[in-house]
């Protein structure tokens, strides 16, 4: 039943964002203009800094993220959908898991343009293990997911929602964005070093464990009136 | 309650006149000389931040579940005295990494987290002010999720390459300088007892507000 609800949930994100493709388009094209905005800071007579790519991945991710986050619950609210969907006789946590698949599910379609694309453009070795890094960016979506998702529910009903989500959600999973950038930098590094990297997929796997279990545990009363 | 406020306020008052004397007095610990001497404050301070995190990742849980008003007055009142005292460890820390390490902020695992933790808190105030009707539900998850990363905060200095000494440096200080270790931990009792006096004359505010608004309700009706 609850696997079912989640389920459910998702596919409704996906129904919509299958027919207007805005949440896709509008966040890939932030990732990228951030990746030129990035440029002008690491790149010097042509050459990007080393090390730089890591970075500027995990920025580009966590910012289009924000949009992302931004933009599902803004069209919740707009639609009246999510007093709906809290009104149906639904566990919560079931609804929060759904909208939190949906969420993870746009943040990784983005890496799927964004990875080659800095891959490219800042010269950066990204593939050499590829499930290494498969690891840290799957388990550094889930962080930054899980508790994006949680805050930009309860911020629904505020008034100052677009600038509050940031300023809640960036200080929470800074941790997970400089385990997420160390890891890659371990592994973007000439020789790879695959000890740091599995360190750094530890504790994200740490974070991850506690943001889900704390946002699983206070959905329900947080998006009770 | 308020009548240990008072006997209170005169022991923390005693024990802080007191601390400068004895910090004077203590040995040196061989390798810092003088500069040694602000670790008392700088640990002390951290101490409080410790207990007024705790105290409001406590007060937040209790007043999300239960929706008691009173949690809800120690989570505000908390969450600035962790600000404070946040913001006073970390200065009082750069003043020690100037003599130390020779520069006033370095991008290091226990100062990046430092920071990270004024900003979480920072953020719950803010959230708290321009969030709105409810924005009290809202600060607290701010409040559970700050306390549930402040562990990593302590232990990042032991799994991250840091400049900062480790944890483990209370444990030889005991062993190896007795007198110096009482020191640090009358100076964090102080520290403590000063923490607990703030919050108790905040969270009296905080209810005499709350009891205000009543009465203009009451008053309007």
């Amino acid at each position: 039943m609850f696997l079912k609800i989640a389920v459910l949930v998702l596919k409704k994100d996906l129904a919509i964002e299958a027919k207007s493709r805005e949440i896709l388009y509008t966040t890939v094209f932030f990732a990228i203009s951030c990746l030129l905005i990035f440029s002008v800071a690491f790149v010097k007579e042509g050459v990007p800094a080393e090390d730089a790519a890591s970075g500027i991945l995990w920025i580009a991710l966590a910012f289009s993220g924000t949009i992302a986050l931004g933009r599902t619950f803004e069209r919740e609210r707009y639609g009246e959908t999510l007093r709906a969907l809290l009104m149906a006789p639904a566990s919560r946590p079931a609804i929060y898991v759904g909208k939190l698949l949906g969420m993870i599910l746009s943040m990784l379609s983005t890496q799927v343009v964004l990875l080659p694309l800095v891959a490219f453009l800042f010269r950066a070795p990204l593939f050499a293990r590829p499930l290494l890094l498969a690891a840290l960016l799957g388990l550094g979506t889930l962080g930054f997911a899980s508790v994006g998702t949680l805050f930009a529910a309860m911020l629904v009903r505020t008034r100052s929602r677009d600038a509050l989500l940031p300023i809640l959600l960036y200080p929470i999973t800074v941790p997970v964005i400089i385990a997420g950038v160390r890891g890659t930098s371990a592994l973007v590094q000439a020789p790879p070093d695959e000890a740091i990297a599995t360190l750094w997929i530890g504790l994200l796997t740490g974070f991850d464990v506690v943001f889900v279990t704390l946002a699983l545990w206070t959905f329900e009363p947080l998006m009770t009136e | 309650m308020r009548k240990l406020f008072i006997p209170a306020v005169v022991v923390a008052a005693a024990m802080f006149a007191w601390a400068p004397i004895g910090i004077a007095r203590v040995e040196y610990e061989s390798t810092m000389l003088l500069v040694q001497k602000i670790f008392y404050f700088h640990f002390a301070t951290w101490m409080a931040v410790t207990a007024s995190v705790t105290v409001c990742g406590i007060a937040s849980a209790i007043y999300l579940f239960r929706g008691t008003p009173a949690a809800d007055h120690y989570a505000v009142a908390s969450a600035e005295l962790t600000t404070i005292f946040c913001l006073f460890g970390m200065f009082s820390g750069s003043l020690w990494g100037r003599k130390a390490w020779g520069v006033w902020w370095q991008w290091d695992a226990r100062l990046t987290m430092a920071f990270l933790l004024e900003l979480v808190f920072f953020g719950y105030l803010l959230v708290r002010k321009y969030g709105g009707p409810g924005a009290e539900k809202l600060a607290a998850a701010m409040g559970i999720f700050g306390a549930a990363t402040a562990p990593f905060i302590y232990k990042s200095v032991d799994w991250w390459r840091t400049i900062h000494p480790q944890t483990t440096v209370m444990k030889t200080l005991g062993d190896k300088f007795p007198a110096a270790w009482n020191l640090v931990w009358f100076c964090s009792g102080a520290f403590l007892l000063l923490f607990v006096i703030t919050l108790a004359a905040r969270v009296r505010l905080e209810q005499l507000r709350a009891q205000l608004d009543r009465a203009y309700l009451a008053a309007e009706e």
